[in-house]
This record gives C-alpha cells, structure tokens and sequence, in this order.
C-alpha cells in the first residue's frame, strides 16, 4: 500500500529559532494521527508546513494525488496546492471563525466549497448542504442563518460540515475541540470518529489533550521545543513511555 | 484437540525506566517463554505484582517489549509497524481488560458491535450479534440506546465481555473476565470462553477465580518464573 503521505525530513525555522525540525513520518489511508505536545513544541508550525500554510525550509511532504501518485506538495505551484487544499484536503481551525465566511449563511458556508469544485446547480449545492448540516447535526431549518448566530460548538460542527462536503481524503486538525465545553467535546469527538470510520479518512490531529487523542488517534507523536522526541502506538505511547517528556506528560494530566 | 501455536513468545524482557524519578530502572520480566496453541486456555499465576497483566499488555502492544519477541499469528509484536499491530488487533487479537474506555455519548449497541463495524460488517449483522450477546449477558435491552458510562461496574464490565466476544478472534487475552460477576452472568461468560475455545481461538487468561480457572483453562503457567531477581 502507498501512504497518503510521505513526510521527510521536515524543518522551519523562525530565524535562529527552531520551528520544527528533523520531522519524518508516513501517514496510511484510514490512518489518524495525533501530534501532541505544549504550547511553543512547535505542533501547529509543523501542521502548518504539512497542510501547505507555511514553507518549510528543508524537507519534502509527499502527498499520493489521485492523478499523478506521490507529489512533493512543497515544491508544486500554489494554484496546484490550492487545488488540493479544496479537494482532497481539509483544515479544521481551532477557532471556528477562521475557518468559516462568518458574513455567509450556514448553507452558502458548505456550498461555497462544493462551488469551488465545479458544482453549479443550486438546487443540488442546497440538498448537499441540508445533508452536511444534518450528519454534524445542525438543524435544517438554520440553513440560512449566519454563524455568527450560533454557539461555539455549532460553529465548529459547521466547519467540519464545510471541510468535508467535498469528500476530502486527508483532514488536518489543530485543536479542534479546543474551547469547546465537554460534553460538546464528546458529541464532536464521536461525530469525527464516526466519520474517520464511514468515509475512510485520513487526519492529522494537532492538540495538547491527550484524552482526545487516546479517543481519535492511531498513532501518537510527541513533540518537544521542535523535536519529535516519541511516536509509536497512541496507547503505547500512554501507557508505556520511553521518553522522559513524555513521561512528565503523562503523568501530570489530572484524573477526573 | 490442540491445534497449531497460535502464540509464540521466547526471551521476552521487560524494564520500566523512570526519568523523572532519578531514572530509576525497574526490571520486570526477563527470559519470559510461552507458546499457546489453537483451541487452547493457558492461566497466567503469581502474586499481585509478579508480572501477568505486564505479559498480557506486552502481547497486546500496550507495552513496549525491551527483548524477546512475541509472535501472535504471523506478526511479531516485539517489532511490529504501529499499524501492523493496529491490523492485527482488529482481525486477529481481542483483549477484555477490566476496564471499559468508550467515547462518551455512544450507545452501548453500537459499543460492542463497533469492532465488527470496523472489519466492513454490514451494520445489520454487527447488530445482530451485538443484540445476541447483550442478552446473553443480560443487559436489559432498555439501556442498549443509551451510553455505558452511567452503568453499574458490572454492566460495564459484560458491556466491555460482549464487545471482546463480538468479533471471533483466533487469540484472545482475558484480564479477570469474571471479577465483579454474580453467578448467573458468570456462568454466561465461562460458557462464552468455551465455546471461542471450541472455535479454536488461542486465549491466555488471569482468573484469581480458581473455579473458574480450573474450568476454562487446561493449564497453568506462574509467571513469577519469569520475573527477574530484583537487587536489594
């Protein structure tokens, strides 16, 4: 089988200051992994530099295109990485608003990006989006209303709906139930499970919680001022750390 | 009648390191055998401490092994890919722990047929079998909607039984199945592990139940042979 992504060797420095560094991984279709660290480990710059936001500066990130198998996401033209970036990528921000047109309808939000793909028929872009608005389990009849109407956790369900109407194959994810109360938290955490399964999805997930990753996460990659200091099994690594970091990690996360 | 070995672990070593604890070095197991064939209950034994859930989470990947190998099927544990161990796990390796961890909110129907859902069984048969088995257990159907993190410890730990028995493992890894079980439940499970036995799964159990034990198992091994000598 050939991974959705092949990540070598990746670095970003933020002039003498180190990003991330020395990133290496390959990510399998249905694969999810989780990136876990404090806040300056240098997670969301190395998300970043995966999902084509930032340029790294050493390093290759191959993705498996449909058309052409693995390209070098890095070195390809922008017109090329937005492409993927509407197609077969998806970004969920931590902090909904970024993600969403906060100005555009709930409906216009979700079939915005089916329009960037091609889909011109109104009456099929509104049936899609009542669909998406009903598997994240907003109700039909807030189709029109802006999301500056809804509740955080509304919000965030929303732009889910709007990342994944396009069938994307890989979701990266930064926080996404950051914020959000608990038992939001729990309904969106067994909505993306539910839709790793059915759809098949690959998905990057950066956060600081580790009961989130334990609950979503394949594998597990533990960063530390830019450094992959672990990655292995998600319970392994829980469970049985081998790094010192990770151990301190572990072992400071207060039990409920 | 035995089948082929279905479980081969030789040389098996284990230490716990502690960083933050002066790097402490804590060994655990050394020189671990044991082979486990189709069709076959082996009893793990010893004192509290000596080592079995260690052995059994080592087989199940949740450990990392520090030397030896641990051949379940065709995979070595030992140095298996994250995602062989994944595949491995849902097609080949069950493990009933003592405890069940469930995303919150989920349906306890859907937590034990969650996975046979995950080998592509249509959704209609995994209920099927996830139904058969919570009556079984005696879950009453009125709680099969609703989460299992609200239940008793008993019915999460036959919650926790049936989703272990959904799928039809060839290996099978049982951390005290009858703890917290009143007769009659314990009765189900006892028969439930006979017949996955009569199916030819391979399954290393702890029972401090001696009973039951001596009823499902057909032989036991004290792990306290393999701990190693600890320096004073």
């Amino acid at each position: 089988m050939t991974p959705l992504l092949q990540v070598r060797d990746i670095a970003k420095f933020y002039g003498g200051r180190i990003g991330c560094t020395d990133v290496s991984f390959d990510l399998y279709p249905g694969e999810v992994l989780g990136i876990v660290g404090e806040s300056g480990s240098g997670k969301s710059t190395l998300l970043n530099c995966l999902a084509g936001h930032l340029p790294p500066d050493q390093g290759e990130v191959l993705f498996d295109t449909r058309a052409d198998g693995p390209r070098d996401t890095v070195t390809m033209s922008e017109p090329e990485r937005r492409m993927l970036g509407r197609t077969d990528w998806a970004f969920v921000h931590q902090h909904a608003r970024d993600g969403l047109r906060m100005g555009v309808s709930a409906g216009g939000n979700v079939g915005e990006r089916l329009m960037a793909v091609g889909a011109r028929h109104y009456g099929d872009i509104r049936e899609q989006a009542l669909d998406w608005l009903d598997r994240v389990e907003i109700s039909g009849d807030r189709i029109d209303d802006r999301p500056s109407a809804f509740s955080g956790g509304m919000q965030q369900r929303l732009q889910i709906a709007r990342n994944l109407v396009t069938g994307p194959r890989l979701v990266f994810m930064d926080e996404p139930t950051g914020g959000l109360d608990v038992s939001v938290q729990a309904r969106l955490l067994d909505l993306l499970r539910g839709l790793v399964r059915d759809m098949g999805l690959s998905a990057i997930i950066v956060t600081h919680d580790l009961a989130v990753v334990r609950l979503l996460a394949d594998r597990l990659m533990v960063m530390k001022s830019g450094h992959v200091v672990e990655q292995g099994l998600t319970d392994q690594v829980l469970d049985d750390p081998q790094h010192g970091y990770t151990q301190l990690l572990v072992s400071s996360v207060l039990q409920v | 009648m035995k089948g082929e070995t279905m479980i081969e672990i030789r040389d098996l070593e284990k230490s716990f390191i502690l960083h933050n604890q002066g790097a402490a070095v804590i060994p655990v197991m050394a020189g671990a055998q044991l082979d486990v064939a189709a069709g076959e209950c082996v009893g793990l034994t010893g004192v509290s401490g000596a080592g079995k859930s260690t052995l059994m989470r080592m087989i199940y990947g949740n450990y990392l092994a520090n030397g030896g190998s641990i051949k379940v099927g065709e995979v070595d544990v030992a140095r298996a890919e994250p995602r062989e161990i994944l595949t491995l796990r849902r097609e080949v390796l069950g493990y009933v722990s003592q405890f069940l961890r469930v995303v919150p909110r989920v349906p306890t129907l859907t937590v034990v047929a969650e996975p046979l859902l995950a080998l592509g069984t249509p959704v209609a048969e995994a209920e099927a079998r996830a139904k058969e088995l919570l009556s079984q257990l005696n879950i009453p159907e009125r709680l099969w909607s609703l989460s299992p993190t609200t239940f008793s410890g008993g019915e999460q730990q036959r919650v926790n039984i049936a989703r272990g028995f959904a799928h039809r493992y060839p290996a099978l890894l049982l951390d005290e199945p009858t703890a917290s079980l009143d007769a009659k439940n314990r009765e189900v499970v006892l028969s439930l592990i006979e017949d996955a036995k009569a199916g030819g799964a391979a399954i290393i159990g702890i029972f401090h139940d001696e009973a039951a034990r001596d009823r499902v198992c057909d032989r036991v091994v004290d792990v306290t042979g393999f701990t190693p000598v600890r320096a004073a």
